[in-house]
């Protein structure tokens, strides 16, 4: 809660040096692409804190001077660090991704290019169906404030937010899948070339995990930023004028409560993408997300590095699109940076 | 160590010189939520604690078949292995315990030290030392563990300094946002006019104005610290097998859930209780300093 507060006051506090909302844009934009940059220094530096090297790390017990020979060699190991680094960076932005280093040798572009869908696919779904739950749940309890679906509202959505993810999704394994209600597989099992989509019922628990992680913040936030548009003298007006209480929330309040939650939201999906690595994990869901935990577990580090940086490159991006959009969307932030 | 700052501020020193955080801490117990929290938080450590001594198998021993249906002398069943539930769940808490409070108190330092450094000094040191902090935000904080995790192996020191220096950017930010206001104020100018050293201006005079948000922000990193460290142990990164530990327990008796569920259930309910108590306090600290305590409730 209090670093989506955090990075909510960063953005609002932003000097505004370049003129005009582009230059604003394009410094955010920019300061991304720095901070992805250092994103990838930090993931090779992290491979490079071995007391060994990598090669001995994989190999283990099992290293001959001969296989240690050739896997230094294939991962460039006798290089200097930094043209290891620069060699490494440019690979990536080719699109090389470097090969697995468990048995079969893949290319990790081909390993994870399905999984990367597969995620993508979760993610979507869960952020469909959270977003406008929890603008729903956020703007009737601002609505109801201080009566019982208010405090009931706040009670769960507490509980929820305070959950490890992974416990949230061991719950609903045990509720759902398979002691109480044995309604949905407990395992998501989709063979390597099915796509989610032909397997409805095998989503419904990840998905459910990920709403459930996600809508507890935005619906704070939502409810928070209701009540103040609630109070104001324009809604005032509308409800003197007459109007209908639903008219005057849905209509009226709502379009200016939003903006200030659009920031949480769009931080709320940049979290889906850490999010999914333990959700992900339980239900055995063929993603990026198992597919990071495997690859740590097997120590096949291009494979961790690659997922390491695509997981928080995504992090990285739908930081910079929520202050955009949060720029776009209020008056108030456009125009003072004229 | 609060006498000077209270006397520079107001040269009229008030009756009570009460510590702040004595006060929000008055208030916030007033709270029923935090006392719900509190008592949450004492029966967990409480059974992890003292919760050994009273376990009737060793955690490591074999006492049944694989995933037996509780009996007499094995009250919750056993696990995967035939070990006693019950044994391992008292014994399972020490570690995520004593793991996330060390990972939070690391946070906690280097991030307050950050944080007031940023403030204090301003310019270019504040302006370069926050970057460093965004840098370190812009990985998910299971992400940058589990980089970690691949290249050194799963220690568990290893797991407590990162969590430890996930944490820190997020103190940092709180610690600075707070105290960029207390920086600014007449008796920190005297202080230095008066030739303090540098360290004993930060932490005698402007930690001490801070410590309320510091205790709110604590509460919700030790929230965030235990769900991540019962997480990498869930994952298989923390204590190794065969150590009882909560996180370890769910995923080794996963597979037996329908058979027999006690395994999962029981370090599933404790972990939740734990997380969901400290969120509690962490709640009631947070409303009773930004004063929302008017009513006793909400």
């Amino acid at each position: 809660m209090s670093a989506f507060a955090a990075r909510l006051e960063r953005a609002t506090r932003v000097v505004p040096r370049p003129r005009g909302v582009w230059g604003f844009i394009l410094r955010r934009i920019l300061l991304g692409l720095l901070t992805l940059f250092f994103v990838s220094i930090v993931v090779f530096a992290a491979t490079q804190a071995l007391p060994g090297d990598a090669a001995r790390a994989f190999l283990g017990r099992n290293a001959t001077p001969q296989s240690l020979a050739a896997l230094r060699e294939q991962l460039h190991l006798n290089e200097p660090v930094l043209s290891q680094y620069f060699h490494w960076l440019g690979g990536f932005l080719r699109g090389d991704l470097g090969k697995s280093l468990t048995g079969s040798q893949e290319p990790v572009t081909s390993l994870i290019g399905p999984r990367i869908k597969n995620s993508a696919f979760l993610m979507l779904i869960a952020a469909a169906i959270s977003v406008p739950l929890s603008i729903a749940l956020g703007s009737v309890a601002a609505r109801r404030r201080d009566r019982v679906f208010d405090h009931a509202t706040s009670v769960v959505l507490l509980v929820l937010a305070a959950l490890p993810e992974f416990v949230t999704a061991i719950v609903l394994v045990v509720l759902l899948g398979t002691s109480v209600f044995h309604v949905l597989p407990p395992v998501s099992l989709i063979p390597p070339n099915g796509s989610p989509w032909n397997y409805p019922k095998e989503l419904v628990l990840p998905v459910l995990a990920l709403v459930l992680a996600v809508t507890p913040y935005i619906a704070r936030i939502m409810r928070a930023s209701m009540i103040e548009v609630l109070e104001s003298d324009y809604v005032e007006m509308a409800r003197l004028k007459g109007m209908r209480e639903q008219t005057v929330l849905w209509r009226h309040a709502l379009p200016n409560g939003i903006a200030p939650a659009i920031q949480v939201i769009a931080l709320s999906l940049a979290y889906l993408a850490g999010g999914i690595v333990v959700v992900e994990f339980v239900f055995a869901y063929p993603g990026i997300g198992s597919a990071f935990v495997g690859a740590v577990s097997n120590r096949d580090l291009p494979t961790v590095q690659a997922l390491g940086i695509l997981i928080a490159a995504a992090y990285v991006v739908l930081n910079v699109a929520a202050d955009v959009a949060t720029i776009l969307v209020s008056p108030r932030l456009r125009t003072s940076l004229r | 160590m609060s006498g000077a700052a209270a006397a520079a501020v107001s040269p009229i020193v008030a009756p009570k010189r009460q510590r702040p955080f004595v006060v929000l801490l008055r208030r916030a117990w007033r709270l029923p939520r935090t006392r719900i929290g509190f008592v949450l938080v004492l029966l967990l450590v409480g059974t992890a604690l003292i919760g050994p001594i009273f376990a009737p198998h060793d955690p490591t021993a074999f006492a049944g078949a694989p995933f037996a249906k509780p009996s007499s002398s094995t009250l919750l069943g056993t696990d995967n292995l035939g070990r006693d539930v019950l044994s391992r769940f008292l014994w399972g808490g020490r570690s995520i315990l004593g793991l996330s409070a060390a990972a939070t108190l690391i946070g906690l330092v280097l991030g307050v030290s950050i944080g007031l450094v940023a403030a204090y000094s301003r310019g270019l040191l504040d302006d370069s030392l926050m970057r460093v902090m965004d840098v370190i935000l812009a990985f998910p904080s299971i992400v940058l563990a589990l980089v970690a995790v691949s290249t050194v192996g799963p220690k568990l020191w290893l797991i407590v300094l990162v969590v430890g220096f996930t944490t820190m950017p997020r103190v940092a930010r709180v610690t600075r946002g707070a105290s960029a206001e207390v920086v600014e104020r007449d008796f920190v100018q005297s202080a230095e006019a008066l030739g303090e050293p540098r360290a004993k201006l930060l932490l005698g005079e402007i930690l001490p104005n801070i410590t309320s948000t510091l205790m709110v922000e604590a509460s919700l990193r030790l929230t965030y610290a235990i769900g991540l460290i019962a997480g990498l142990s869930f994952l298989g990164f923390g204590e190794q097998p065969p150590a009882a530990d909560w996180g370890l327990m769910i995923n080794e008796n996963r597979q037996g859930l329908t058979v027999q569920p006690w395994g999962v259930l029981m370090p599933v309910i404790a972990i939740a209780l734990l997380t969901v108590g400290t969120s509690l306090i962490g709640d009631g600290l947070a409303r009773a300093s930004a004063g929302i305590d008017r009513r006793g409730d909400e």
